[in-house]
């Protein structure tokens, strides 16, 4: 009973989770103690700042250590650093220090700024971090509790706004309920395996016979609990009220990262423990796929709030990137692995200037609203324009890209059907995401009520900046993201 | 007929009674109780399997736990009398539905026996008294192998204690402190 039970090969496993843990907490107490004034609340964003330059120089050493030795687990194998962990850990550095500097001036604006939000985010993070890297059935759900506890409070923290309310009481009885049947799918992978470590499944997965039933059971429950994660149809139902609800830069982060790492959680467990039951989750998740893209473009059109046709269109571009799994050839993954960090930066940029539209002082955020945006901002209306043709998937733009190869390998494996569909989709998502930017060049006729304002601060105009220079970036130079995706990807094949 | 077989059916009959009161008494206060009784039943059957340490959870966590956390929620919400007169109307249809799919779904499984979901079974059968050290071996477990999910747990409560302080505290008592 003498074992070493927290080596300092373990610690450096864990090294991401663990700094954002003790920066959290780190953020509770300042934020009690040493900001005393309601003006100062914004200082906050400092710690949850460096936490992510302190996590970014971990994941830089873990990367090293990746590409000179290969992956490497720690504490009895229940965490695996490797490409793919890394690659999603990159990820949510981007997504969390995106949303940390957008929040100040959106939350300060509603008057409901306060520390325990950016200790909030980086717990949410710690989770998803916990699941990108994860490889036993326990630490993987106790990941995915952590962040999506985290995300019921963000979403309704705005208290005295009724839909925030609704949006996080909605998000938090069907996250449980998801949570539960995923929760049920794990309980019967442990029964059939004896071992809550993945490896371990996959063997015990692989030795079954064909049409065994209680695997079929595993495989439904499992599907069903992320495929909610994920908000791929017919489980998107609360995707809309909570990306509407919720505090607009926590949407961006909740569409961006809380999806990232769902994703990481399914590709993880349906490349690993799932691998060789393929033939009998591909064609479900295909079809899965197929009505999650029917059901979010076609919604998505008839929307007036910006919020919830966003939040269709994310529907939308789950489907796509679940077609990346279904496709489950290398060209698929690479797709799915560019597509995520693609949307990071264009559906952030999106989200931030909605973030940003207020009209006398409240949140705008009709189509309306943004009527005759480029005679006031001209600048910051190019950037949206940038952001929805790459939604869109039109080249040279970052968004491209993650559709190329995803389509390439759905023809690649002769779904030549679902590649037609695929495609039609991507024109009807167009004419959802034109409507804005055409909305931005019409000339206000009758002056009812004051136009939206865009107000801008540093952190979201170098925000936003940032987020259009990378999605150009990406577009016109794809090679080293490229690369570094497949990385990412060929360890999670391996 | 084994003293073992006295008990479970005894305790067989303590849940499913409690449980067909939980859900016939029209007061949800009474309800609650009863659950009790259903869940204690449950806690029995774990003892009889020799599962001491999941028994005292089921106790300290479902008893102790969750349905004090219930009878206190009745009695903070003000309950409306017409939740209390027409409870099952609007849904009635929808749960018979459910219920007979899971009947059927229950049943298969009792048709088909033990083998209807092929489980891996033990290779050698477990000697007599070898689970005696339950509690011990849990907690040696616990700390062992699963040290990192019980350390995250921590993170997870904390998440948890975080929220419900945020969503509860009113503005009156921050503008005072």
């Amino acid at each position: 009973m003498d074992a070493i039970l927290f080596s300092a090969a373990d610690f450096h496993v864990l090294k991401p989770v663990i700094l954002l843990c003790l920066f959290g907490c780190g953020i509770l107490i300042t934020d009690a103690f040493l900001i005393r004034n309601r003006a100062d609340r914004w200082k906050n964003a400092i710690p949850a700042l460096a936490a992510q330059v302190a996590v970014a120089a971990s994941l830089v050493q873990h990367l090293g250590d990746v590409r000179s030795g290969g992956a490497f687990s720690g504490l009895n194998g229940s965490m695996q650093v490797d490409g793919f962990a890394v690659f999603f850990n990159w990820l949510f550095v981007l997504a969390a220090s995106l949303a940390i500097v957008i929040s100040a001036r959106y939350m300060g604006a509603e008057g409901e700024h306060r520390g325990e939000f950016y200790a909030l985010l980086l717990f949410a993070q710690a989770g998803m971090s916990v699941m990108a890297a994860g490889y036993d059935l326990v630490v993987l759900f106790i990941g995915l509790e952590t962040m999506a506890l985290s995300f019921y409070v963000l979403v309704g923290f705005l208290r005295d706004t009724r839909r925030s309310n609704e949006a996080a009481l909605k998000y938090l009885i069907l996250g449980a309920f998801s949570s539960g049947l995923l929760a049920y799918g794990f309980s019967i992978l442990y029964g059939i395996s004896g071992s809550t470590n993945l490896g371990e499944i996959a063997k015990a997965v692989a030795a079954r016979s064909e049409g065994d039933l209680a695997l079929f059971l595993a495989l439904i429950t499992c599907s069903v609990g992320l495929l909610f994660k994920i908000a791929a149809a017919p489980f998107h139902m609360w995707a809309p009220d909570v990306y509407e609800g919720a505090p607009t830069p926590v949407t961006a982060y909740v569409s961006v990262a809380s999806k990232a790492a769902s994703f990481a959680l399914m590709l993880r467990i349906f490349l690993t423990a799932f691998e060789s039951a393929a033939e009998a989750w591909m064609p479900l998740l295909g079809a899965i796929a197929l009505v999650t893209m029917t059901i979010g473009n076609f919604a998505a059109v008839t929307q007036t709030n910006v919020k919830r046709m966003l939040a269709y269109s994310s529907i939308a571009h789950a489907g796509y990137i679940l077609l990346g799994l279904v496709a489950g050839n290398e060209t698929g993954l690479r797709g799915v692995a560019v597509y995520l960090l693609a949307y990071v930066f264009m559906n952030y940029g999106a989200f931030a200037l909605v973030a940003a539209l207020r009209r006398e002082g409240e949140a705008a955020e009709d189509i309306d609203d943004f009527n005759g945006l480029y005679h006031r901002a001209p600048g910051y209306t190019i950037l949206l324009a940038i952001f929805m043709l790459s939604l869109t998937g039109i080249p040279p733009l970052a968004g491209f890209y993650g559709k190329y190869f995803i389509f390439l390998a759905i023809l690649r494996e002769g779904y030549y059907l679902v590649a037609v569909f695929a495609a039609i989709y991507v024109a009807v998502s167009a004419f959802y995401y034109f409507r804005l930017i055409r909305a931005c060049w019409l000339l206000e006729e009758g002056e009812q009520q004051k136009p939206a304002q865009l107000d801008m601060n540093f952190g979201t105009r170098a925000a936003l900046v940032a987020c259009a220079l990378l999605t150009l970036l990406i577009g016109i130079y794809p090679q080293p993201f490229i690369d570094l995706a497949g990385e990412s990807v060929l360890a999670a094949l391996r | 007929m084994s003293i073992d077989s006295i008990l479970f059916y005894l305790f067989a009959v303590i849940i499913l009674g409690s449980a067909i009161m939980t859900i016939t008494r029209r007061n949800v206060v009474h309800s609650a109780i009863w659950l009790i009784g259903a869940l204690v039943g449950v806690a029995g059957l774990y003892l009889l399997q020799g599962a001491e340490f999941l028994a005292g959870v089921q106790i300290i966590v479902y008893i102790g736990g969750i349905t004090v956390l219930f009878l206190f929620v009745i009695m903070l919400v003000p309950v409306r009398e017409e939740a209390l007169t027409h409870r099952f109307s609007s849904q009635k249809w929808i749960a018979v539905f459910c219920s007979v799919v899971v009947l059927v779904i229950l049943m298969a499984f009792v048709v088909h026996g033990g083998g209807s979901l092929e489980f891996p079974t033990r290779e050698a059968p477990l000697e007599p008294g070898s689970l005696t050290k339950n509690s011990e071996e849990v907690g040696y477990v616990l700390f062992s192998e699963y040290l990192l999910p019980f350390e995250l747990a921590s993170i997870l409560l904390l998440v948890a204690i975080i929220g419900a302080v945020v969503m509860s505290k009113t503005r009156k008592s921050e503008t005072e402190s």
